[in-house]
């Protein structure tokens, strides 16, 4: 090219808007850790996670541990699913009712046994995972990055899980409850600014 | 006549604009998917409920009866309050009418300052209805209030933890209840509580 014909085309280059590949974020460390902080980046995920951890700590050591092995292997499968058939919506509907119905479980510090715990974790898991997958793998989302979210869920679900089956002292317990019921009560009126009048529930 | 000359050079400075606007011109591919607004959503959630006096009020009224009870009303009232607002607050998303939330807000304010003042202690299952009949007041008057091109679940969220903050504000002067001194103090804020709600409730009626 000419001397005097790179500038313009170098200036046109340069000011060019790049494609926007969000959702998912680049750490700028690989697919892995892009994945690992998606979790961090989506409320709705990660309010799921905090809830079912806060209710399976308070359903003891059984039902937290039953749910350490569902809930990850629960989100990858839907992942995996997700990103193989993808649907064109990404459920707001079913995702708040889970992360909702899991915060007014710890707030009503309901007796489920740990089975229960584990089954509801594990619809839960896989509906966020095939969510994750389905919004993730046509932003070029690799089965790293996928398998990053997934560890990125057994990690705070451990931590938290095993620190809440932990709590002793009685107010400790209540502010795990308080917790539970902000969540839910964010469930609540998330679900109103979904069905609400000029909304709409598939949006 | 001879018509304008076209050289060589002119048609390559030609081409060069040509390539130029076209390149600029060239869409990019939207590809995004990212939740936007979501920092500000939350920001917006935060400070929703600090920016009303008369919410403030009633809702660290709420904590210092909480105080007053003791056990267990000082846990059941910050677990209930949240839920119930939040009931009251889809009713508004959802269109739901609700006569005089205004009134209501003040006379909350009014009702929780004077039970604070009186150290009215009614049974458990009493004071969480009356504190809950107050919370769809609050809830529908402040839940459907999201600022334009903010995350409407981590605004949600915001004003959920901040409300819960303000009662836990109301818990930690209730504190005080203990001593003979600070028991003259949650009365005097107790007071001062209804005395505000008087003044919200003649604003929200004249």
């Amino acid at each position: 090219m000419p001397r005097r014909s790179r500038l313009p085309v170098s200036v046109a280059a340069a000011t060019l808007a790049a494609p926007a590949h969000a959702h998912l974020v680049e750490t700028g460390f690989g697919a892995f850790y892009d994945g690992v902080v998606h979790l961090a980046v989506t409320p709705g995920d990660l309010l799921l996670v905090v809830a079912v951890a806060l209710l399976a700590g308070q359903r003891g050591t059984e039902a937290a541990r039953w749910t350490l092995f569902v809930m990850p292997a629960a989100w990858l499968a839907g992942s995996l699913l997700g990103a193989r058939y993808p649907i064109g919506s990404t459920l707001p509907v079913l995702t708040t009712l889970t992360f909702g119905a899991a915060g007014a479980l710890v707030a009503l510090n309901a007796g489920l046994p740990a089975v229960l715990v584990a089954a509801f974790a594990g619809v839960a898991g896989l509906s966020h995972g095939y969510v994750n997958g389905a919004s993730m793998a046509p932003g070029g989302a690799s089965l790293l990055a996928l398998a990053g979210v997934t560890t990125a869920v057994s990690c705070l679900l451990a931590i938290l899980s095993a620190q809440v089956t932990t709590l002793q002292a009685g107010w400790t317990r209540i502010a795990v409850r308080v917790t539970g019921s902000w969540i839910a009560a964010a469930g609540l009126l998330m679900l109103g600014w979904l069905a609400g009048p000029g909304r709409t529930l598939s949006s | 006549m001879r018509g304008p000359v076209i050289t060589c050079a002119m048609r390559a400075a030609a081409r060069r604009a040509l390539a130029f606007a076209l390149i600029l011109s060239a869409p990019a591919a939207a590809l995004a998917h990212q939740e936007t607004g979501q920092a500000a959503g939350l920001v917006a959630g935060l400070t929703h409920p600090v920016s009303g006096l008369d919410h403030v009020l009633a809702m660290i009224a709420v904590g210092l009866w909480g105080a007053v009870l003791g056990p267990p009303a000082i846990w059941v009232l910050p677990v209930a309050f949240p839920l119930v607002m939040a009931f009251g607050g889809l009713m508004g998303l959802l269109g739901s009418p609700l006569p005089g939330v205004e009134v209501g807000i003040a006379v909350s304010a009014v009702v929780l300052g004077a039970m604070v003042l009186a150290e009215v202690r009614p049974p458990l299952w009493l004071a969480a209805l009356i504190v809950a009949f107050f919370a769809i007041f609050h809830g529908h008057a402040h839940g459907r209030e999201l600022p334009e091109g903010t995350s409407a679940l981590l605004y949600s969220l915001g004003f959920v933890v901040a409300t819960g903050l303000l009662h836990a504000v109301g818990i930690g002067l209730g504190v005080a209840h203990r001593w003979a001194t600070g028991r003259r103090f949650v009365q005097l804020a107790g007071g001062g509580v209804a005395l505000a709600g008087l003044f919200f409730l003649w604003r929200a009626v004249a």
